[in-house]
């Protein structure tokens, strides 16, 4: 059977830098896959090559044994991924509401519309900001808002580059369990990160890179094991 | 045309110098296919086939500048620059040389006596819509449209194309294709544009290039920006008062009229850049909600 999503030997050069080069990575369907490393290692460019916002300078990616190198990220959407951005990139202006009926619009039928509306604004804990413009929103409550609009989407891979940034550690331990709850429904999650805690909480595979290449791979126990890591990203006393 | 504006600009966030270019083009082409048909019901397929003509160039231009990734600024500079060509290059077809068909373009001093928009009726009887027919007519068009576009901005399709004026990168991360949405948008609100220069030729049965360039292309702007664009309700109410206005002043100088357009232009920029009618609108909502509120304190 073909991978669920692989990346065959992609590449991303900028002018002269290798952002990314020679990645292969493949997430297998109803995983959590965590690909970490540290600031500039290529984790926002690789995951921006996988969504479609930038065009690889060479290799291939395939999703559910389709060849999807050249699509519009629309089109790779409507394939079934779905997409949370590093910054939260919400409809400021429009109210909170509105932003998850955008996102429905798609595939609900008008009738079943509210009522998906509520299950989702209540899943995200909006409820009671329904009414809100978006914009006016704390910082982590629009960072649910925007995985509350990925997941309006019902995707079978959802792509998350940095979910808690700006979150509190609560906040970010509750969406560890959202995505574990969601990956125990079948959904397949693939995640960039930089907070160790919160990887630890949700992973199950993890992909180092560095300096754009693949560092090291391996369940989450012998990542956090492995010394080699810990030298490069962790720092050593995290290690204990 | 100032409704086609306030679709592009305030819903679909691509602010077009363009609208007068399609003015031209429909009013030009209803002038030369007019001329050429002759007149009764044939006018009516002049007018069907000089929105179709708009709309095609539309197509055209919206696709080298959606697919190009033109944005923002660009765009404007864009429209701009094709309406001064079309502008300039009919100012120059003086000549007897430049005709088509039947019809003389006439350089600056504009295409004349075409044929107004006629209905064959009933029998031999035809309608001319001239006069207090046309204005009637044109009311009718306005509602039309208006509706029309009210249907439009509050549809799916509406929602799409507020959320790709919003933030074009996260609609198309929930799987809409951005180029194409952009491209219908542009391709109506040209075509409304058109339809404005049919009905504008057919009412004078005259149209010159003065009619697209500079200072006409810069007016729908000023008056959609003046009325708020971001609801096409204001736009309507707006743009009417303004022309009116403009009207009166115009009896008594043309040039007192231009500088006031700039000078509501200025101060919508720096006192209400959401546009005076809606700030108005705001303002008397506030002000008879705390009336409520006050009433029933007391």
């Amino acid at each position: 059977m073909a991978e669920f999503l692989q990346a065959t030997a992609i590449s991303k050069t900028f002018g002269g830098l290798a952002a990314v080069s020679g990645v292969d990575l493949s997430v297998d369907e109803g995983e959590i896959h965590c690909l970490i490393g540290p600031n500039g290692a290529g984790k926002s460019t690789f995951f921006k090559l996988i969504v479609g916002t930038y065009a690889p300078t060479a290799g291939s990616i395939a999703f559910r044994g389709e060849n999807i190198t050249g699509m519009q990220p629309s089109a790779r959407v409507r394939r079934g991924m779905s997409i949370k951005m590093q910054t939260p990139s919400v409809f400021k202006e429009l109210p909170v509401r509105q932003n998850i009926h955008i996102a429905l619009q798609h595939h609900v039928s008008k009738a079943d519309l509210p009522r998906e509306e509520d299950r989702l604004l209540d899943l995200m804990e909006l409820s009671a900001d329904a009414n809100k413009l978006a914009g006016t929103l704390a910082h982590g409550q629009q960072q649910w808002l925007e995985i509350g609009m990925a997941l309006a989407l019902k995707p079978t891979l959802l792509l998350m580059d940095e979910p808690t940034a700006g979150m509190s550690t609560e906040e970010t331990f509750r969406t560890g369990e959202l995505i574990k709850s969601l990956n125990a429904q079948g959904m397949t999650v693939l995640v960039v990160e930089h907070d160790m805690a919160f990887i630890r909480q949700i992973a199950q595979r993890v992909t180092v890179l560095h300096f754009g290449k693949v560092f090291a791979r391996g369940s989450i126990g012998e990542i956090i094991t492995d010394p080699r890591v810990a030298e490069i990203y962790l720092g050593k006393t995290h290690v204990a | 045309m100032a409704l086609g504006l306030c679709l592009l600009w305030g819903y679909g966030g691509m602010l077009s110098f363009g609208q007068t270019f399609f003015f031209g083009i429909g009013g030009y082409s209803y002038g030369v296919l007019a001329t050429n048909f002759g007149g009764g019901g044939m006018t009516l397929v002049a007018l069907l086939l000089a929105l179709l003509l708009a709309a095609l160039t539309a197509v055209i231009l919206g696709y080298f500048m959606i697919w190009g990734r033109i944005g923002g600024v660009f765009f404007g500079i864009v429209t701009l620059s094709a309406t001064l060509v079309l502008a300039f290059f009919l100012g120059q077809t003086a000549g007897p040389e430049w005709r088509i068909g039947n019809a003389r373009l006439n350089g600056f001093n504009g295409m004349k006596g075409m044929d107004p928009l006629t209905i064959p009726w009933f029998g031999d009887s035809q309608i001319y819509f001239e006069g207090t027919y046309l204005f009637y007519l044109v009311v009718v068009l306005i509602v039309l449209v208006y509706l029309a576009l009210r249907i439009l901005v509050n549809s799916r399709f509406g929602n799409v194309m507020v959320a790709i004026r919003e933030d074009p990168q996260r609609a198309e991360l929930l799987g809409y294709d951005v180029r194409k949405y952009q491209l219908v948008t542009f391709v109506i609100g040209s075509a409304l544009a058109a339809l404005s220069g049919v009905m504008y030729t057919s009412w004078g049965q005259f149209i010159a290039p003065s009619s697209i360039g500079l200072p006409a292309a810069a007016m729908p702007i000023v008056w959609v920006a003046f009325s708020g664009r971001s609801d096409i309700t204001a736009v309507l109410v707006g743009s009417f008062f303004i022309l009116y206005f403009f009207q009166m002043i115009t009896v008594h100088s043309q040039q007192a009229a231009l500088v006031l357009m700039g000078a509501m232009m200025l101060a919508t920029v720096m006192i209400a850049p959401q546009g005076f009618v809606v700030n108005v609108t705001r303002a008397i909502g506030r002000f008879v909600q705390r009336r409520k509120a006050s009433a029933k304190e007391a």
